[in-house]
């Protein structure tokens, strides 16, 4: 069944690629015999993350970039990751609102998952997701995330380029440097820039930026956007281009692939170990137990954690 | 292991603006621990069936307020059938008179909600008619 969608999804089938992407998401074997094969075909899609506070125009802006990219013939998939309620495990996931006109373009494919329950505003199975569609042969992957304050570093871990999408009004400078959010920003866009206090905010990201002792060969650029009336989108385009030449240029963009396959890979191992003890140590109701005795101080919590770890590794 | 979520696109086709009655329900299905899928105002039956699609969803949910779903609620079901998505549960609402909804169901929508019903019996007759 899923060699079969495999193929079909490789072909471009729509379906199976979804298919595909819920496996993933629900985490069903099939997912890892589907990645297994698709492995050796990843590598040629460039990674595009964007984050920025809610409302600040990442969808919009997404929406228009992928027109902007389509007139060049690339074919993109976007990923639109949106938060899960941590009460229900539901979601509402409504970034489709502001793409409707791509949806029946044969060369783009949208996706709107929810985080369910991960930290970092990415949901566990993107990094799945951008794999399944880099081998599927598109040209970018766009992981658009609401982002607020530290939880965009995750994209990081997960995008070639990362754009921090920023809107002016939304407090003083201090709010820039609380978010965290210059580290990770390979270009920075100020978006609805026709609005009132678009040059005090360039200011202050350009100093921010400069007081960066991070600072490479990349100068994260500021681009100026007003994503409704397409103003600035050709810039960022190019940008998202030059950004591109750069980290092939410099060899970055094998480094930061290499560093990232360490975290995937110690992120698998980690959550494969777990499950494994979890698993041995409630049967029968142990692992409980053991809880309980912890809590009546009959034992303390890192003489246990010892123990089982001991356990299960001799 | 996560269990499998259900998924539901839910879409307002036509030409009218009214999306309240369909943010009730996407909140009502949030909140019943659904991935709920917002399409946006103003869909063609061909948006709304690549949407379901690509999203991979279980459920296609509409709703319409503009007198037309005799024509779109089973183009939509069609067009699902042609792109081999038969097994996905249509369900519509909205001001729907009593004597279109045979129709409606001999074409394939699952059941029909009209104004008044209650949020839980949309949520319940998912539950138990979504093939997962």
């Amino acid at each position: 069944m899923e060699m079969e969608f495999v193929e079909k999804a490789r072909a471009g089938d729509m379906r199976a690629i979804a298919k595909l992407i819920s496996y993933a998401e629900n985490e069903a074997p099939e997912a890892v015999e589907a990645l297994q094969k698709l492995y050796p075909y990843t590598g040629n899609a460039q990674i595009v993350g964007i984050t920025g506070p809610p409302g600040s125009g990442k969808s919009t802006l997404t929406d228009k970039l992928v027109k902007e990219l389509r007139k060049k013939g690339k074919t993109i998939a976007v990923l639109a990751v949106d938060p899960t309620s941590p009460f229900t495990g539901g979601a509402i996931l409504g970034d489709r609102v502001r793409m409707s006109d791509l949806t029946l373009d044969p060369g783009v494919y949208i996706r709107s998952m929810g985080t369910r329950g991960r930290l970092g505003g990415l949901s566990k199975a993107t990094s799945f997701a951008v794999k399944i569609l880099d081998a599927c042969g598109f040209d970018y992957i766009f992981i658009e995330t609401v982002g607020v304050g530290q939880s965009e570093v995750d994209i990081v871990k997960t995008a070639d380029t990362t754009l921090v999408v920023t809107v002016p009004g939304l407090g003083d400078d201090i709010q820039a440097i609380k978010a965290g959010i210059l580290e990770i920003g390979d270009i920075f866009i100020v978006n609805k820039a026709d609005r009132d206090g678009t040059d005090r905010l360039v200011l202050e990201l350009e100093m921010m930026l400069d007081l960066n002792p991070q600072k490479g060969e990349w100068i994260p650029p500021i681009l100026l956007t007003v994503a409704p009336q397409n103003q600035g989108i050709a810039e960022l385009a190019a940008a998202i281009g030059r950004h591109s030449d750069y980290l092939t240029r410099t060899g970055l963009l094998q480094s930061r692939r290499k560093e990232r396959l360490e975290t995937e890979i110690i992120d698998m191992l980690i959550n494969k170990t777990t499950q494994h003890i979890i698993r041995r140590q409630s049967e029968g109701g142990r692992f409980e137990r053991e809880i309980l005795r912890v809590l009546n101080k009959e034992i303390d919590p890192y003489t246990l954690v010892t123990a089982i770890f001991e356990e299960t590794f001799k | 292991m996560t269990e499998k979520r259900i998924r539901v696109l839910v879409a307002k086709p036509g030409l009218d603006g009214h999306d309240r009655g369909a943010k009730v329900i996407a909140r009502a299905l949030r909140d019943a621990g659904m991935e709920v899928i917002y399409s946006g105002l103003r869909q063609t039956p061909e948006q709304i069936v690549a949407a379901a699609l690509q999203e991979d969803v279980d459920v296609v949910a509409m709703s319409i307020l503009s007198g037309a779903h005799n024509h779109l609620f089973p183009k939509v079901v069609e067009l699902l059938k042609e792109n081999n998505a038969g097994d996905i549960l249509v369900i519509g609402g909205g001001v729907i008179p009593d004597m279109d909804i045979p129709f409606l169901k001999e074409n394939g929508i699952a059941e029909i909600f009209t104004p008044g019903t209650p949020t839980a019996t949309t949520v319940e007759f998912i539950k138990n008619n979504v093939k997962v």
